[in-house]
């Protein structure tokens, strides 16, 4: 069980974060999602024992990271976005070395290292020197470093950045390779990554976690946000601006002539798509498509962070 | 322990896996036989002391660059490249860090000074001179070393570039060096300390000419510790930024 109460940071006078709170259960997959600088390396870089808080507490297993600094780091994995990695070793030997590292003997290592490497998918390359290796299996030695000891945490920060699409459908199958015997924290700014691999997402912005649950939970904070539409509509025009005009206030609607129909685009200020298609309907106008703009859950999380932001 | 060998060994081999290491080596090795060649053996006739004393000089200064360019790469370097964050994330303590990186430097430099060792050879087999008097003096230089070792890991804990770890420990290295001459213009009590401080000619001298001062092993000892132990708070304080 990781435990996370009240935690702050400040970088001299500049707040990071501040009073975050969350626990996380044994074996679960979460997800730390945020926009570039809204303190989710500053959060990782504390839970990897790599600065200490300004304030409040990170507990594993009842270890504090302030003051059993030392037991807390060997429990815990860490993959930065860029890998660590010795080039000039070879991938066994590198992990090897990680290992002893964090504590580990010389059989234990060498008893671990097939199921690692294995679980990782660099079996085929474990003699390889890691500065003859792509991007995606640098990634992979990352991670095989940060779970060789077998740790109760793996944080990745960032871990599909820079991968091609061959590479980020296997960074997936690894990642929930990892998540079946361990906690996994993955931090990422893109949305579809965290859905597709987590069990559970913490929302961070402007320092502060402005949501937290599983993909269906955090989608229906969204029905009391705002949406955007874009609509294929029939009829006269006038018509259709005048049964948009109560769902979208003073807000413009944007109306565009396309081939026989008109193409709309409108932000409601709640999700009231269900009144909007039936009111469209009664005054006589053909609702021919109707597609948000962005994903759902991408529409929470762009207001979410918009608002604790603002 | 274990943890300490394990960086020590890891580095070490990292030194000696690099053309930088072998160039540093091969470099230390040619300048130091020159400089036995030219000042050392000269062209006048010297008594074999005198020639060893010559020896311990040259080699007391080669030791001291070897330390500068060598250990400029041990922190700052890691950091460069961003594999700091596995020795700061594992269960090792920051004084564990410090003394693996100090003792695979040591081992660079015990390899430079045992590679010198067909110098005072040449003087053993064609000379005058004893067994102890090469061995004390070795014991000096290595001393010497360990000073100069600890400077620049001390420099390299502390600076963000190779570059700047290296003019940081070169500066430093130097002032003990120079305090000779800055004691020769200073007015008591300063001009006590200063002239206490000075590497070469208060505490390195009696080893070049062979007699063990064990002043000289504290001095070298203490200036060791004391910059080790500022490395390792550098290290720790960094994570309470």
């Amino acid at each position: 069980m990781i435990e996370v109460q009240d935690l702050t940071h400040y970088y001299g006078g500049r707040r990071a974060i501040e009073g975050l709170s969350f626990k996380i259960a044994e074996n679960e997959i979460v997800g730390f999602l945020g926009l570039n600088g809204a303190g989710k390396s500053t959060t990782l870089k504390i839970l990897a024992g790599l600065i200490v808080p300004t304030a409040g507490s990170v507990k594993i297993d009842g270890l504090d990271v302030v003051t059993a600094n030392h037991e807390f780091r060997g429990r815990i994995g860490y993959l930065p976005e860029d890998p660590p990695l010795y080039k000039d070793m070879s991938v066994s030997g590198f992990v090897r070395f990680c290992g002893q590292l964090k504590g580990m003997s010389t059989a234990d290592v060498d008893s671990r290292l097939p199921s690692v490497l294995e679980t990782t998918q660099l079996t085929l390359v474990r003699d390889r020197t890691i500065s003859e290796l792509s991007h995606g299996y640098r990634k992979r030695v990352g991670i095989a470093q940060a779970i060789i000891h077998n740790p109760r945490l793996v944080i990745l920060d960032e871990p599909i950045s820079g991968l091609d699409p061959r590479q980020i459908v296997e960074m997936r199958k690894v990642v929930r390779a990892l998540g079946r015997d361990r906690t996994v924290l993955i931090s990422s700014h893109i949305l579809s990554e965290i859905s597709e691999t987590c069990d559970r997402m913490l929302v961070l912005a402007g320092g502060v976690i402005a949501a937290q649950g599983t993909e269906a939970e955090i989608s229906r904070l969204g029905t009391e946000r705002a949406v955007r539409l874009d609509l294929l509509l029939s009829g006269d025009n006038k018509a259709i601006e005048a049964a948009l005009r109560p769902f979208v206030g003073a807000e413009p609607v944007r109306i565009v002539a396309d081939g026989a129909y008109w193409k709309v685009e409108v932000n409601l200020g709640s999700d009231t798509r269900e009144a909007l298609v039936a009111a469209l309907v009664g005054a006589g106008i053909g609702v021919r498509r109707l597609v948000e703009d962005a994903g759902e859950l991408e529409q929470v999380f762009l207001g979410l962070t918009r608002e604790v932001v603002s | 322990m274990s943890g300490i060998l394990l960086i020590a060994r890891r580095d070490f081999g990292a030194y000696l896996n690099s053309f930088w290491g072998w160039l540093i080596l091969a470099l230390a090795l040619g300048i130091d036989g020159l400089f036995f060649n030219v000042i050392g053996i000269g062209k006048s006739a010297k008594y074999s002391a005198e020639v060893l004393d010559q020896f311990f000089f040259g080699t007391g200064g080669v030791t001291l660059a070897v330390a500068v360019l060598i250990t400029m790469r041990l922190f700052a370097e890691e950091r460069q490249t961003g594999t700091i964050v596995l020795l700061e994330t594992s269960p090792l303590s920051d004084r564990q860090l410090v003394l693996g990186k100090y003792l695979s430097a040591m081992a660079f430099v015990s390899l430079f000074l045992a590679l010198t060792a067909y110098l005072p050879a040449m003087i053993f087999i064609n000379g005058k001179v004893s067994t102890e008097e090469i061995l004390v003096g070795y014991l000096g230089t290595w001393l010497l070393g360990s000073a100069g070792v600890a400077i620049g890991t001390w420099a390299s804990a502390v600076s963000r570039y190779q570059v700047l770890a290296a003019v940081l420990a070169a500066v430093v290295t130097v002032f003990f060096v120079v305090c000779w001459m800055l004691s020769g213009i200073l007015d008591a009590p300063f001009k006590g300390v200063i002239s206490y401080v000075a590497f070469f000619d208060r505490q390195f001298a009696p080893f070049q000419g062979g007699s063990l001062n064990t002043e000289g092993v504290v001095f070298f000892l203490s200036i060791t510790f004391g910059f080790l132990l500022m490395a390792t708070q550098s290290l720790c304080s960094r994570r309470w930024t």
